[in-house]
């Protein structure tokens, strides 16, 4: 098969995907619905894993993808989250559901302190003042006694929801997925509309944005700050999955996991970012063997995809 | 010990430190002015330096031994041969990017520090290894401080490496090419100036001396590991920044201000050792928000 | 009052002078042109009264407000608008996008309408929508507003340009170079548009032009600036016969003041 008529049937296929998107788009979401019911439980934790990551690289996307800055400490926003229900249920009997707005709370103000002054310079300080940030974070939680030290929290509460415990492997497939789900739609929302374009001029231009009355400083913040609260929220479902949290979750690897999803899927594009997600963590369990070297594969793969492809592997848009 | 003995010991440590921070901040601070990339795996750099290095003192110390002598050899290959796996990096994965949006090859770089740093990580099985050497320790000693002949070697070796690579910017045609590149790449090629070249050789010279750094800490410490380039970057970087990143001096200065600063601010009580680096990182942002041309840099100025 | 009023501004980079102590005021309702030999600190002095660069001394009020000390989109904010000498439009976008830019300082929706789509937001978008097309049906280029910036001929970029810059509905615009690269015909409809901006918008213009035939036209003020220094200032006639500019521009420009 010639290339060209690969790439006429895959527009064929395109297009009738397009015609038919409400059908195939509730089919496919019988499908994920419907799964629970037949998967076991080790299927049930690598897609409650894929849901997990396709939140924390959509909020990723946010500030990579949309606004166009570089940030090496996201993990560090998973942490504030996932510590703040940690610390706030176990020491101190805090309901789960009453951590989130306290965990958006702490993430927006982590996010306002790190990107405040710094967004304001070239965008590759930002990248390894994030960076640093990230490290602060994970060093902090190693040596504070607040947060466990080392070994970190245990016996962090499950949540119940509606008088249910949520404590078994598919019901938090289940809340992932709905919090996945959320996290498109806001997406989507987000990038269609007058904060999106803003982001979009000065992500191309900005100076001319600037001169356009875009305030890019404040613009850039926004982005920064919903990041960190997508990675936030993501966090204290985390912690309540878990039950234990440590900081060695919220290592540099753990930021950088979280980059390549979202540059291998394509930076700014939602279905592209969701599949990075899901390459993220279904590669290493497809392929077990390679264990130690994992990084490695995913940091070629990283190089290549920004040397032969550096929009990312999802086909681009037709305008 | 008495304070001043204190302050003594904590000076030579931070003088030894500052050195290695200056060797490497120059790299980031070459490959900076000279095409506004933020070169992320220069700190792997320094690490793969080091590697190499132990693998050609084994070769080395059985010809010359493990003394200066070996040491010195082995400093010199070591560049040579990291100043060509830099030159190379350069070629595979930045020169096609150089027209690439700035976040695209801020990636790439951040690719090729996570290629390195694994790729070391796999062949040692994140193993420390053991740079043997065979100096001593003998040194001199001031009341209760002792400061060896290596320690000072090595600073010295530092001012050496930077006094040659002060004359090469300065009085050779790659350095002016450099310099002339930093402020006006299209002017240059118009003159007939081989930008890529002098690019390459920018690379070289940066990489070369991150290896001498790496061998220089492996002598120094005793021991080497596939991560000793993470935090050793992030810090060097912090010092091209204090001084003003772009400015050669500036690196050299900030490098030892930040070492110094270190070895006394970790001296601070209630800040133990755990915090170093948070201590650094720290420096680092309030320099940004603060002070971000740094000592000896200059405003930039856009052009409309 | 004038509605600009630059007051003894001085700017240099490194000890090299760009403007020198200038002062000149533009009254409410004129075309006002800033001419000057090749580096006589023209677009420097947009750099200035746009904040893009912070003059070393002197002030500058719009609107009898100083403006030394804002940002950029503060002063666009304010209601002045400027064109950039080489066009700097967002080029992956569509031409319509790239002139609801100019609307982004004139609208307010943030993350909660654009998660929720509460009623106010939709107006504000369509509002947005409206204002924009209105603004490309008045420089002409109505027709091209779905296609990519990129893919227009230059002639065209450069009135999506304006058209962006009116998007912001500004009390002062600022043209640098608008002629640049424009062929007969064009040149003669951005002489009728300058027209048409002052007399049926009311806004005040201040253009920066290496085409003098195109400055004598248009401009009913004009102020001459070498190295960064005026040397003249008044209506055309005056400037095509004052001594010291044809001396600035003598053998250094070919269409010099004819």
């Amino acid at each position: 098969m010639t290339t060209d008529t690969l790439v006429s049937r895959t527009t064929g296929i395109l297009g009738l995907i397009e015609t038919h998107q409400k059908t195939l788009l509730v089919l496919f979401l019988a499908i994920l619905i419907g799964i629970p019911a037949y998967a076991n439980n080790y299927v049930l934790e690598v897609l409650a894993n894929t849901w997990f990551y396709v939140i924390l690289c959509l909020g990723l996307n946010i500030v990579v993808g949309y606004a166009g800055l570089l940030d090496l400490g996201y993990a560090a926003f998973f942490a504030v989250g996932a510590y703040t229900t940690g610390i706030l249920t176990s020491r101190f009997g805090f309901n789960f559901w009453l951590t989130i707005p306290v965990a958006m709370a702490f993430a927006t103000l982590a996010g306002v302190i790190i990107g405040g002054p710094t967004l304001r310079l070239r965008s590759d300080y930002l990248a390894i003042v994030t960076l640093g940030f990230g490290e602060i974070v994970r060093i902090a939680a190693r040596n504070l006694k607040i947060t466990g030290g080392a070994s970190g929290l245990i016996g962090i509460d499950r949540p119940h929801f509606f008088g249910t415990e949520l404590n078994q492997i598919s019901h938090y497939y289940f809340v992932f997925l709905a919090l996945a789900l959320l996290a498109i739609f806001a997406s989507y929302r987000l990038q269609h509309s007058r904060l999106g374009r803003a982001w979009q001029y000065v992500r191309e231009d900005e100076d001319a944005a600037e001169a356009m009355g875009i305030n890019r400083v404040a613009i850039k913040l926004y982005a920064y700050i919903i990041g960190a609260v997508f990675a936030g929220i993501a966090g204290c479902f985390y912690a309540a999955k878990m039950t234990a949290i440590s900081p060695e979750t919220f290592t540099f690897s753990q930021s950088i996991l979280i980059l390549l999803g979202v540059v291998f899927g394509g930076m700014g594009k939602i279905p592209g970012v969701v599949c990075g997600a899901g390459a993220l963590v279904l590669f290493p369990e497809v392929f077990r063997g390679i264990g130690s070297m994992r990084l490695l594969v995913f940091a070629v793969v990283m190089l290549l995809v920004m040397l032969y492809r550096p929009q990312g592997i999802w086909p681009a848009q037709k305008s | 010990m008495s304070n001043l003995d204190i302050i003594l010991q904590q000076l030579a440590n931070g003088l030894i430190l500052g050195s290695f921070y200056s060797l490497v901040a120059l790299g980031y601070t070459m490959v900076y002015g000279i095409i506004k990339l933020l070169n992320f795996a220069h700190g792997d750099i320094y690490m793969v330096g080091a590697f190499i290095g132990f693998s050609i003192l084994s070769v080395v110390s059985g010809i010359l031994g493990d003394g200066w002598t070996g040491i010195v050899a082995t400093m010199a290959l070591s560049m040579i041969a990291v100043g060509f796996i830099g030159v190379i990096i350069q070629r595979i994965a930045y020169r096609p990017m150089l027209q690439a949006p700035r976040l695209s090859i801020l990636i790439t770089a951040l690719a090729v520090s996570l290629i390195l740093y694994n790729l070391v990580m796999s062949i040692t099985d994140g193993e420390f290894k053991a740079f043997t050497v065979g100096l001593g320790y003998e040194g001199i000693s001031m009341g209760e401080v002792y400061i060896t002949f290596t320690q000072m070697v090595l600073v010295s070796a530092t001012a050496v490496l930077m006094t040659i690579l002060h004359l090469f910017i300065n009085k050779t045609m790659y350095g002016k090419a450099m310099r002339a590149i930093s402020i006006d790449q299209d002017a240059c090629r118009l003159m007939g100036i081989d930008v890529n070249r002098v690019i390459a050789v920018t690379f070289f010279v940066g990489s070369a001396l991150a290896a001498a750094a790496g061998v220089m800490a492996g002598v120094y410490y005793g021991s080497i590991h596939f991560f000793m380039g993470f935090v050793i970057g992030l810090k060097a970087f912090t010092a091209a920044v204090m001084g003003g990143i772009g400015s050669i001096p500036g690196a050299m200065l900030g490098g030892l201000i930040l070492g110094l600063l270190e070895s006394f601010g970790t001296q601070i009580p209630f800040i133990g050792s755990e915090w170093k680096d948070v201590f650094a990182f720290g420096i680092l942002i309030l320099l940004l928000v603060f002070k971000p041309t740094g000592l000896l840099g200059r405003t930039e100025i856009e052009r409309m | 009052m004038a509605l600009l009023d630059i007051k003894k501004i001085s700017l240099s980079f490194g000890g090299l002078t760009v403007i020198d102590n200038l002062s000149f005021g533009i009254e409410e309702h004129a075309i006002a042109s800033l001419i000057g030999p090749n580096g006589a600190g023209k677009t420097s002095v947009f750099n200035c009264l746009t904040g893009f660069y912070r003059p070393d001394s002197g002030d500058i009020l719009f609107q009898g407000h100083s403006l030394m000390k804002k940002n950029p989109h503060k002063i666009t904010q304010g209601g002045m608008a400027r064109t950039f000498q080489n066009l700097r439009l967002f080029k992956n976008m569509t031409v319509l996008e790239n002139v609801m830019s100019g609307m982004h300082c004139r609208t307010t929706a943030g993350v909660w309408g654009a998660l929720v789509h509460p009623g106010s937001q939709k107006r504000e978008e369509r509002h947005i929508r409206d204002v924009s097309e209105k603004c490309l049906d008045f420089v002409g280029i109505l027709d091209a507003k779905d296609r990519p910036a990129s893919s227009l001929p230059y002639g065209d970029q450069r009135r999506v340009e304006w058209a962006r810059a009116l998007a912001t509905q500004p009390r002062l615009l600022l043209f640098d170079e608008p002629a640049a690269g424009l062929n007969y015909d064009e040149k003669d409809r951005l002489i009728q548009l300058i027209g048409r901006i002052r007399n049926e918008l009311g806004i005040t213009i201040l253009l920066i032009e290496h085409d003098m035939g195109l400055v004598m036209r248009v401009s009913e003020r004009i102020t001459v600036i070498d190295y960064g220094h005026k040397i003249a200032e008044g209506g055309a006639e005056e400037i095509q016969n004052n001594p010291k500019v044809i001396e600035a521009y003598l053998g250094k420009e070919e269409n010099g003041p004819a």
